[in-house]
């Protein structure tokens, strides 16, 4: 019974007043986030680590409020999807495609509930399995040695390469640049600077909080220039919000089957939400056959990618938490989260910091149950902030992300660079080449170097070591697959394109 | 085609640089089998492989847009960076509401709303970061008010 012991310990943290605050206002947040066109987890996480941690937050404060940001923003994907047929972030686009033709049938409110409460039995489910799978693969993850890490973080890259681009070389390119920028600075083994150029701003290296927000944010602000934020106009019309009971109760088998996809998926290092969302429809529309009406709006369809993106985003906090390794673009900036704040995530954390994980996933429960609170009689507060017009949207994220990179060092720099990293995921995104690879490459490019390093000191330079135990052995074979096999799957998993009017 | 073959380009330059520079690393007196040099060679070399197979294999070009979006793009950029430079002399106040109202307008161009949104973003983003969550921002230069 040590997981209920936990779990109380957890909940005495969570259920505080002042935690509790935060985790209602980080859920709030996130719904708008996530709703929000141009606005999803993986940004919207982004712009906001600089503030709470200029905040002053302690550790299990900054987490919950913004673990709570990360399941909202999920949770709130779904209503751009529904509404404008525009996925808010990545992992909803599945949504659209039996959300919108709903919502045109004069059905919005009921396709907004349903796929509040399938998000729900998701993330729920998902963060059931959390809370038994995190602590038993914590306990595996104390066999690992520096050539186990090294191999996993190969892993990761590789998983991640192949699901992320549709050219091979393209991702690889991403790591190595991702890679290389995490090399510039002070060699942590010798204490000399390396690639620094002579520029003493270079010392400290580049700080991987000014690459996401570059990447993520800034460059959304130069898709948006682009397109003229044409496109934001709510096409269908919502009228009262009711329960439609009979579509929950038909499709519960539905939401358990994605939910269980969509986790495993999520615990797939570098495999994340867009996957889980994508494997829960498509095994869904295979079970329902060709008179499920798929695609024409049936219930099941938008409860399928719902549960299975809520279910991924709980699955993806596995590795990140037990292993340190992220297995989405999303949980690699919580993973940058929890750098800032000085945590180090793998088997330790469990052990040293119980306080830390058991709070978090407390918070998580509690998060969840105010999300569908929130999510289902509230939905229309969060349906009018999607009429805050684009030309207002994008200035105020650039805003608030120079502000929130400038509280961070109060130098220009850092500034700059932000907006170099913002016109290269411009370039980068227009080119097909995917940006989350460059994100893990500077998160993880110390520690993946650190562990090489490490695997040579302990075998005096025999490159033998690296492949000298089973589970070594098994990353790699994993890794060498995850990153050949999409080329030959490619026709299978060729992602349906969304509805058009 | 084009826009992959110029990339991969690119790319091989800046892997062959960084190969170049990674060589030129000082190591101490402290040295473990590997090295400092040895990692940041390795993903050069990978990088300048990946560019390589791009230059050979390219995909279809992306749709670029016209040169005019290039244009406000392009402003876009100088403004970020103009406005990078002057937070810290001029206060937070006025350059941010020139910066906003400039997106804004390369946004959607229509002077009223854009200027709107600018004052109101600025004026709004000031008060809720200096007050709400008790950032220390300077509203405006010194000389200013006295």
């Amino acid at each position: 019974m040590d997981i209920l012991a936990n779990l109380s310990l957890g909940f005495s943290i969570a259920l505080s007043p002042y935690t509790l605050m935060l985790a209602v206002i980080g859920c709030f947040l996130g719904t708008i986030i996530g709703a929000l066109p141009g606005l999803g987890p993986s940004n919207g996480v982004a712009i906001l680590i600089p503030l709470t941690f200029t905040m002053g937050l302690d550790a299990t404060s900054a987490l919950v409020l913004m673990t709570s940001v990360y399941y909202g923003a999920m949770y709130g994907g779904r209503i751009s999807s529904i509404l404008l047929n525009i996925p808010g972030d990545e992992p909803a686009l599945m949504t659209t495609l039996d959300g919108y033709p709903m919502a045109k049938k004069g059905r919005a409110g009921d396709a907004l509930v349903l796929s509040g409460v399938a998000s729900f039995v998701g993330a729920f489910l998902a963060t059931i399995g959390l809370m038994l799978l995190a602590p038993m693969l914590a306990r595996v993850a104390y066999l690992f040695g520096p050539a186990e890490y090294f191999a996993l973080y190969l892993l990761a890259f590789c998983t991640l390469g192949g699901m992320a681009s549709n050219n091979q070389a393209k991702s690889a390119i991403a790591s190595c640049l991702g890679l290389g920028i995490a090399m510039i600075g002070v060699d942590n083994n010798s204490g000399l600077p390396r690639l620094t150029g002579g520029n003493l701003h270079l010392m400290d290296g580049i700080d991987f909080l000014v690459a996401i927000v570059g990447l993520f944010a800034i460059a959304e602000v130069f898709f948006f220039i682009e397109s003229h934020g044409k496109g934001s106009a709510i096409g269908v019309k919502l009228d009262k919000v009711t329960i439609p009971w009979k579509d929950i109760m038909a499709t519960k088998w539905t939401m358990l089957r994605a939910s269980l996809v969509g986790f495993i998926a999520g615990i797939l290092p570098g495999a994340g939400a867009s996957l889980g969302s994508f494997l829960a429809y498509m095994s869904e529309k295979s079970i329902a056959g060709k008179d499920g009406g798929f695609g024409t709006g049936a219930p099941k369809g938008i409860a399928a990618p719902e549960a299975g993106n809520n279910a991924a985003a709980g699955g993806a906090l596995v590795p990140m938490l037990t292993l340190g390794v992220p297995g989405s673009g999303t949980t690699a900036v919580l993973l940058a989260l929890l750098m800032t704040l000085n945590i180090t995530p793998g088997p330790t954390l469990f052990t040293d910091r119980p306080e830390v994980v058991w709070g978090l996933i407390a918070s998580l429960l509690i998060a969840n149950v105010v999300l569908l609170l929130m999510n289902v009689p509230m939905v229309k507060i969060f349906v009018r902030v999607l009429q805050v017009p684009a030309w207002v949207l994008l200035p105020g994220v650039t805003m608030i992300s120079f502000v929130g990179i400038y509280s961070l060092s109060g130098s220009y720099f850092d500034l700059i660079l932000m907006v170099g990293f913002g016109a290269l995921g411009y370039v980068l995104r227009k080119l097909d080449i995917p940006t989350v690879p460059v994100i893990l490459g500077i998160l993880l490019g110390g520690h993946m170097e650190d562990a090489l390093r490490r695997a040579m000191v302990l075998s005096d330079g025999d490159g033998a070591f690296l492949f000298s135990s089973p589970i070594a052995i098994g990353l790699w074979i994993a890794a060498i697959l995850g990153f050949v096999a999409p080329m030959f799957l490619r026709g299978l998993l060729r992602k349906p394109q969304r509805v058009t009017d | 085609m084009a826009s992959d073959r110029i990339f991969g380009l690119v790319v091989l330059m800046v892997a062959l640089a960084y190969i170049a520079s990674a060589t030129q690393i000082q190591t101490s007196f402290l040295a473990d089998p590997v090295g400092p040099k040895a990692f940041p060679i390795l993903v050069g070399a990978l990088a300048a492989i990946c560019a390589l197979v791009l230059i050979v294999r390219p995909d279809p070009d992306p749709d670029w847009p016209a040169a005019r979006t290039f244009g406000s793009l392009a402003i876009a950029v100088i403004v970020l960076v103009v406005y990078a430079y002057a937070l810290k002399p001029l206060g937070f106040i006025l350059p941010t509401a020139f910066a906003a109202a400039i997106l804004s307008y390369q946004i959607s161009p229509r002077a009223g709303p854009a200027a709107l949104s600018g004052v109101g973003l600025s004026v709004g983003l000031f008060v809720l970061f200096k007050f709400a969550l008790g950032l220390g921002l300077v509203a405006f230069p010194k000389g200013i008010l006295g």
